[in-house]
């Protein structure tokens, strides 16, 4: 089990999704998944060997790194690509669902696949979560670590560390980089989610409102 | 999810590109991408655990290491490397846009093979001409930023034995020497050498197009 059932999934969404959404998926392989297994992943691998502070205090580094880094960034960075993955799941489970119904009955359905009706709403709501849940993780990232900078710095004074002491986190300026290319990336995230809502929002109005007209002509 | 993953997707493009787009992509296979997962990554692997300061004082290597490798070099090579490799992707999408559109006819009526449809490949003509041009172009300029960018940020292409270090807490200015400097320095040198070649190749494929359009205009008016 690995980032490659991930892949497996989303790879499957990309059939039923709309332009929008392709690139949607394309943008979290290539700039988020791709950029966390083969760069970021490294960057954080030994955060806490490399965490010193200025004390001999037994237990002191461990408190204080404690302290600071409850959830690590890179966890909080898994955590996000997959809960933010997982909506999509819900269109290819409606679509599963609707197979399912013409396998036992006759065909109900012009194209299973296609976005319409029930399978529209189900599309709109994957939408609105996995927006939803960008958002979530922004927030939560920016208050468990106030902003989005890592220090050179931090001071410390839990027990048991004897008085006030400096300790010094590793490769800050390379994690903070990182940091801002996520936020970014979700970011970029955020509005093609909202640009694919307002357009099927758009389409599927227009086509409602070209049926009523149609119909009132005749 | 890996450079595997990116390989599968480029390798879809190699059928629409043209012969120097097929070398450009075995050259950023073979010379990049390999060497940089399977060498340079062990020789950077160890950078700062090994990256040893004069000093006693807790914090100092830290600070040091930060100020003088803001951005690892291992890093920025995989940065390029999915930059550069990006923009295939919008050739891709062109195809597929083009592949989505003939099944849309197909399933209006018109007669066409499916088989076929899958394995045809498009020439590169009219509107995939231009994103295929465009392509090259965000290539070019990705390269040319990313190696600016190195020669920017560590003052040129040569990583030295031994930094003087005197941000806090640092005492005084202390000497830290950097692990295997040689060997960085013929990666370092190695991996600019190949961007040069493929940045040659794209020049390359650029005018091959263009000239090949400029060539068919004429025999069109005559």
């Amino acid at each position: 089990m690995s980032w490659e059932y991930l892949c497996d999934l989303l790879s499957g969404v990309n059939k039923y999704s709309t332009g929008i959404g392709r690139i949607w998926v394309a943008v979290v392989f290539m700039f988020r998944l791709l950029i966390y297994v083969a760069a970021a992943e490294n960057i954080w691998k030994y955060e806490h060997d490399e965490f010193e502070c200025n004390i001999k205090q037994p237990g002191c580094e461990n408190v204080c790194f404690d302290h600071f880094f409850p959830v690590s960034h890179i966890r909080l960075w898994a955590l996000q690509l997959i809960i933010v993955s997982t909506p999509s799941l819900l269109v290819v489970f409606h679509v599963a669902y609707r197979e399912n119904r013409e396998k036992h009955n006759q065909k109900l359905y012009k194209n299973p696949g296609k976005i319409d009706g029930g399978l529209l709403c189900t599309y709109l709501i994957s939408l609105i979560l996995k927006t939803g849940f960008e958002i979530v993780f922004l927030v939560l990232f920016y208050k468990l670590y106030n902003g989005f900078k890592i220090p050179r710095l931090v001071k410390c004074d839990i027990r048991p560390c004897p008085n006030t002491v400096d300790c010094y986190i590793s490769k800050p300026t390379e994690k903070m980089i990182f940091l801002y290319f996520l936020v970014a990336t979700s970011c970029l995230c955020i509005i093609l989610n909202l640009s694919e809502l307002s357009y099927l929002i758009f389409k599927h109005s227009l086509k409602c409102h070209l049926k009523k007209y149609m119909k009132k002509q005749q | 999810m890996d450079w595997g993953a990116l390989q599968e997707v480029l390798v879809g493009v190699n059928k629409h590109s043209t012969s120097i787009g097929k070398i450009w992509l075995t050259v950023l296979f073979i010379f990049r991408i390999m060497i940089l997962v399977v060498a340079a990554e062990k020789v950077w692997g160890d950078e700062q655990e090994d990256f040893v300061c004069n000093t006693l004082q807790p914090g100092c290597k830290n600070v040091c290491y930060d100020h003088f490798f803001p951005i690892s070099h291992i890093r920025l090579w995989a940065l390029q490397l999915i930059f550069v490799s990006t923009p295939a992707l919008l050739v891709a999408m062109h195809v597929a846009y083009r592949r989505h559109e003939k099944k849309r006819r197909f399933r209006n009526g018109e007669k066409i093979d499916i088989e076929e449809l899958k394995n045809e490949k498009f020439h590169i003509r009219g509107p995939l001409w231009w994103t295929y041009t465009s392509s090259i172009f965000f290539r070019l300029i990705f390269e040319a930023v990313f190696m600016y960018v190195f020669y920017y940020m560590y003052d040129g292409y040569q990583m030295p034995r031994l930094l003087k270090c005197s941000a806090w807490p640092c005492p005084n200015v202390v000497d830290c020497f950097v692990s295997r400097p040689t060997e960085k320095t013929t990666f370092t040198i190695f991996m600019l050498a190949v961007s040069g070649i493929c940045m040659m190749l794209n020049l390359a494929e650029l005018c091959y197009l263009v000239i090949k359009v400029c060539m068919k205009e004429p025999r069109k008016t005559t």
